[in-house]
């Protein structure tokens, strides 16, 4: 549990930022990273001025930095991923330390860590500032439909649920001698999925009945 | 005779695959009872309450809530007039926070505004739970889920309210907090319990649901006390248990 608010990735504070309306936060995040992701590689100034941005931005939110570097390793398996390029890819070579490492390749790697980085940063801010349920509310004044809305906002509520499920399912699995370790075993956690996906599609008719049994007719009401 | 709250007649139900889940059920309550239905695992409990608001319709015989029929034309009116409370409150909680929560119902009933917001207030006191309102609901504990979960439902001035196992996975202390709120409501209640105790403790009466019919209908004091309709029907006392041994207020 987090808390008495919001979802993991949420620090409570009272910062100008976290004031902002969410469907303005949205539409900034947005805006930055298509600039971002549409600057040329070579124009480094560009990116950090980037940088400045959101190091301003973050400073502003009075979230600390180290909160966010905690949440940035999401990143990790794009930057594996970016380190590899300049050993894989073709073209001219360079000598870096004494390793032959391809010059395109560098340059695509550094690409993909600046412009990763930069997203994950400002998501990150704004996952930071907003609560979920002022994300789905400027979503919905940014006028995403309204179905998707609503399946966002079930999917924030019943994530918890479906990880306690989950919790419970491996401490009962652990208890009767199941290792995860023992790929004898494995065929049990392809069976647990798909129980959990059972348990889960059998608790989304149960919602909705209660659902119906109030009077849902396919939209929620606006509070 | 008044009109009562809820009259079911000759009520018969199979499920699409061919099982048949209730065999001609007929149950009347009246307006302020309180009835507890018992009956065992796969009585036809949880069928028969989903016929209550008209989730399931289709087999032989009647369902009427305060004389309307339940047709699907009336569905919207029956749901208002019949509020169910189910087993497991996060079934029940899928809103982000509990005012939202507890608002869902009569919003949909068309409220708006000041009226709105009265009614969620006024719903939310009677169980105790107004300092609640702007928590998400997987926040708070079992017991207090389970009492939003009865706000959710009274918040929509139901005429019956139908409570599924509302005693189940409740420490000793959520579960008499509990009581004591129903106590205090002044509404119809069928409660469908296996909480022997709990039945005999708040509900008068009782009505027992075994194969698809009502074999017995009676005071709890009776039903629970008739040895032999007891074990022909899987119902058991916890231990130590014993209603001949309590005071009789009644």
């Amino acid at each position: 549990m987090g808390g008495p608010h919001g979802h993991s990735l949420h620090f409570h504070a009272h910062s100008p930022l976290h004031r902002a309306p969410a469907h303005l936060k949205i539409l900034a995040l947005l805006g930055f990273v298509l600039v971002v992701v549409a600057t040329p590689r070579e124009w480094y100034w560009a990116y950090a001025g980037y940088l400045a941005v959101i190091v301003g931005v973050v400073a502003v939110s009075r979230v600390p930095v180290g909160y966010l570097l905690k949440r940035m390793v999401v990143e990790v398996p794009f930057v594996a991923f970016a380190v590899l390029i300049p050993f894989v890819a073709h073209g001219p070579r360079v000598e870096v330390l004494g390793l032959s490492l391809s010059e395109s390749g560098l340059l695509s790697a550094w690409g993909l860590l600046a412009k990763g980085t930069l997203g994950v940063l400002a998501s990150l801010t704004l996952a930071a500032t907003t609560e979920a349920q002022d994300l789905l509310r400027g979503l919905e004044r940014l006028r995403m439909p309204d179905l998707l809305v609503q399946i966002m906002g079930f999917m924030v509520r019943y994530l918890e649920v479906v990880t306690g499920e989950l919790q419970r399912m491996r401490v009962a699995r652990a208890s009767r001698g199941f290792d995860a370790r023992n790929p004898r075993h494995w065929p049990v956690l392809a069976r647990s999925a798909g129980a959990l996906f059972i348990r889960s599609y059998e608790r989304g008719e149960r919602v909705h009945l209660a659902m119906l049994s109030r009077g849902y007719t396919g939209r929620l009401p606006r509070s | 005779m008044t009109t009562p709250v809820l009259d079911v007649q000759g009520l018969a139900f199979a499920y699409p695959d061919g099982h048949q889940a209730l065999f001609g059920v007929d149950l009347h309550v009246h307006r302020g009872e309180r009835v507890a239905m018992l009956g065992p695992n796969g009585a036809g409990k949880t069928t028969l309450v989903l016929h209550l608001n008209g989730i399931l319709t289709g087999g032989r015989g009647s369902v009427s809530v305060s004389g309307l029929p339940v047709t699907p034309a009336n569905v919207p009116e029956i749901r208002r007039r019949v509020g169910i409370v189910f087993q497991d409150p996060d079934d029940q909680l899928f809103m982000g926070t509990v005012r939202a929560d507890v608002a869902f119902g009569p919003a949909n009933l068309g409220l708006r505004g000041a009226e709105l917001d009265a009614r969620v207030q006024h719903a939310l006191e009677q169980v105790g739970m107004a300092e609640y309102a702007d928590r998400p609901p997987h926040h708070l504990s079992f017991g207090q889920r389970r009492r939003v979960a009865v706000a959710t439902v009274l918040a929509m001035e139901p005429e019956i309210l139908v409570l599924d196992e509302p005693s189940s996975n409740l420490d000793p202390a959520s579960r008499r907090e509990l009581a004591d709120i129903l106590r205090s409501l002044d509404v119809t209640v069928l409660m469908v319990t296996h909480d022997l105790p709990y039945a005999l403790e708040l509900c008068p009466r009782s009505v027992v649901l075994s194969g698809g019919t009502i074999v017995a209908d009676g005071s709890t004091y009776d039903v629970l006390t008739d040895d032999a309709l007891m074990s022909a029907h899987r119902l058991e006392l916890p231990f130590g248990f014993d209603p001949r041994s309590l005071p009789r207020s009644s």
